[in-house]
């Protein structure tokens, strides 16, 4: 792997050091269909080898947000940088260490699972013989080395995931971008997927941004960006965005900061 | 920091992984056709109905005379082969834009989309994917028609993969630069029946435009206006191993025309825009 040097324990100590290149940068950046302002001014910075969550209700701006990063949509205005390459300038370079695992399912049912990534290997340019040896290794990874040959439309939701996250891994990106991963799936489904991604960060020192709305996916040392209705209300590690609100926990600083009046829909 | 902080600069992309790419976007459609048998089996139905019955009722109507490239009398049949080989390249290039609107609704076109090489390279893969499925669906056409008598010189298979590529690209195109205006999959069906007919029927697919001219001469002039004419007439002079250069020129320079439409038009955020205000996508 080309992941730098082990930085699990710098956990404690890597908050954003000056000279560093934030994994992603997003600096100024507002979106709007026609009249209806999605994001307003948002800026905040995903360092290398962290877990940032993107915390926001459904319709807070989060899918619009990921559009923009992976160029989906042209930026109006503001700018994104991954590894300091700007998504609207160079986004070949940009794309090329970006990762992604978007909310819809984005695989190929009729094909098999190596299929599938061996076609998500040519579309990064990675030779046949590579893709192969990747896919086999990522296959393995994820448990599902026995399933290699079979049609994802055979898969649960919770291995379709899993598959999703390997693919995104197959070019070995050094940010990756997730959009609520785990709905739709099984306490045990998901809490695989958690340390899965955990695990990257602490292990390959991957960047991670992990967009959700429910409050038990984060934990003490993430680092957290509230957004809502387009508007990045707070961010920081977890502990200040707490202090901050007044509160005790991330619920209550989350309903303190967005002044919601009930739970968010399915919220665990 | 680390590594990571201090990437390499910026080195493009080579040769090899372009190619990587191409192959690639070929191969998964390719994939992706043979599992969907049923789309197959269509597009050899509907030239073969035409060729069975449809040419075998006007047989004795339409009497063909000698025209280029043919130099002795013709059947019917022998005729309209060139026009449906034509036919299923339309089909198929609306096809396959139809499937970019799918594609694009259930978020399979982002997958595509996220590659980090250029955009404009990325679609014309997906033009080149296309083409290359109605290149078996043309064959597997050629086939069959050779035991209903239809049988070209030997060469002419060969000499007629140029014009097909070229034709198919340009329908191919024609396709996605229509499916970029259409805002969702429903319309789509619509628009097919206002495309596919109206340029099948106003072209040289069914009958020589000389005895179209003797009915209508403004018809006529649609009808040389129509680019799937000059794809007609492209594959027809070149399944004879010769070029018709006025076709030639009019289909390539329409492949240009609609293919940079294409790819200027396409815009990934349609139809997840529409979908953004209504809160579903968050």
């Amino acid at each position: 792997m080309t992941s730098p040097a082990p930085i699990a324990d710098q956990r404690e100590t890597q908050r954003p050091d000056p000279a560093a290149v934030p994994a992603l940068s997003i600096d100024g950046v507002s979106h709007s269909y026609g009249p209806r302002r999605a994001l307003l001014d948002v800026s905040f910075n995903v360092q290398p080898a962290s877990f940032t969550a993107l915390l926001g209700l459904n319709g807070a701006g989060k899918s619009t947000l990921f559009s923009l990063i992976t160029r989906l949509f042209g930026i109006q205005s503001g700018r994104v940088g991954i590894f300091g390459h700007d998504v609207g300038k160079s986004p070949g370079e940009a794309l090329r260490l970006l990762g992604v695992v978007f909310q819809p399912r984005t695989l190929d049912l009729d094909l098999s699972l190596t299929q599938n990534l061996l076609y998500h290997a040519a579309l990064h340019g990675i030779s046949r013989r590579d893709a192969a040896a990747r896919s086999a290794e990522l296959l393995g990874r994820i448990g599902l080395t026995e399933r290699a040959g079979s049609k994802v439309r055979d898969l649960s939701g919770g291995q379709m995931r899993r598959l999703e996250i390997a693919r995104a891994l197959l070019h070995r990106p050094q940010l990756l971008l997730l959009d609520e991963p785990t709905v739709g799936l099984d306490v045990k489904a998901r809490a695989d997927i958690i340390s899965h991604v955990r695990q990257l960060v602490t292990e390959q020192g991957i960047g991670v941004l992990w967009a959700t709305h429910l409050f038990d996916e984060i934990m003490p040392g993430d680092d957290l960006v509230v957004l809502h209705q387009g508007k990045v209300l707070a961010q920081g590690p977890m502990s200040r965005v707490i202090t901050e609100a007044g509160a005790q926990d991330v619920n209550t600083a989350f309903m303190r900061l967005t002044g919601a009046q009930t739970m968010p829909g399915g919220g665990g | 920091m680390s590594s990571i902080t201090t990437r390499e600069a910026p080195r493009g992309f080579s040769t090899s992984e372009y190619m990587t790419c191409l192959t690639g976007i070929v191969w998964r459609e390719g994939l992706r056709f043979l599992h969907q048998r049923e789309r197959f089996v269509s597009a050899l139905v509907r030239p073969l109905v035409w060729l069975f019955i449809f040419a075998a009722g006007f047989r004795q109507v339409l009497g063909i005379s000698i025209i280029p490239p043919y130099e002795t009398y013709i059947l019917y049949e022998v005729y309209i082969a060139p026009g449906l080989m034509a036919m299923i390249q339309l089909f198929n290039g609306m096809q396959s834009s139809l499937s970019m609107v799918y594609d694009r609704e259930m978020g399979n076109m982002r997958t595509l989309l996220v590659s980090p090489l250029p955009r404009g390279f990325l679609l014309f893969c997906k033009l080149l994917a296309g083409t290359a499925v109605s290149l078996l669906q043309v064959y597997a056409f050629l086939l069959i028609a050779w035991f209903w008598d239809i049988t070209p010189p030997p060469s002419g298979y060969l000499t007629v993969l140029p014009a097909l590529i070229l034709s198919g690209l340009m329908l191919g195109s024609l396709g996605m630069l229509i499916s970029s205006g259409i805002k969702q999959l429903e319309n789509f069906a619509g628009v097919m029946n206002f495309v596919i007919f109206p340029m099948f029927f106003a072209s040289s697919a069914l009958y020589p435009l000389w005895r179209v001219q003797e009915g209508s001469p403004y018809l006529y002039y649609l009808c040389e206006a129509n680019p799937f004419t000059h794809a007609v007439e492209l594959i027809r002079f070149a399944l004879y191993g010769q070029v018709n250069w006025i076709s030639l020129a009019v289909v390539a320079t329409c492949t240009i025309v609609f293919m940079i439409g294409a790819i200027l038009a396409y815009d990934p955020s349609r139809g997840l825009a529409r979908r953004g205000p209504a809160g579903g996508e968050g």
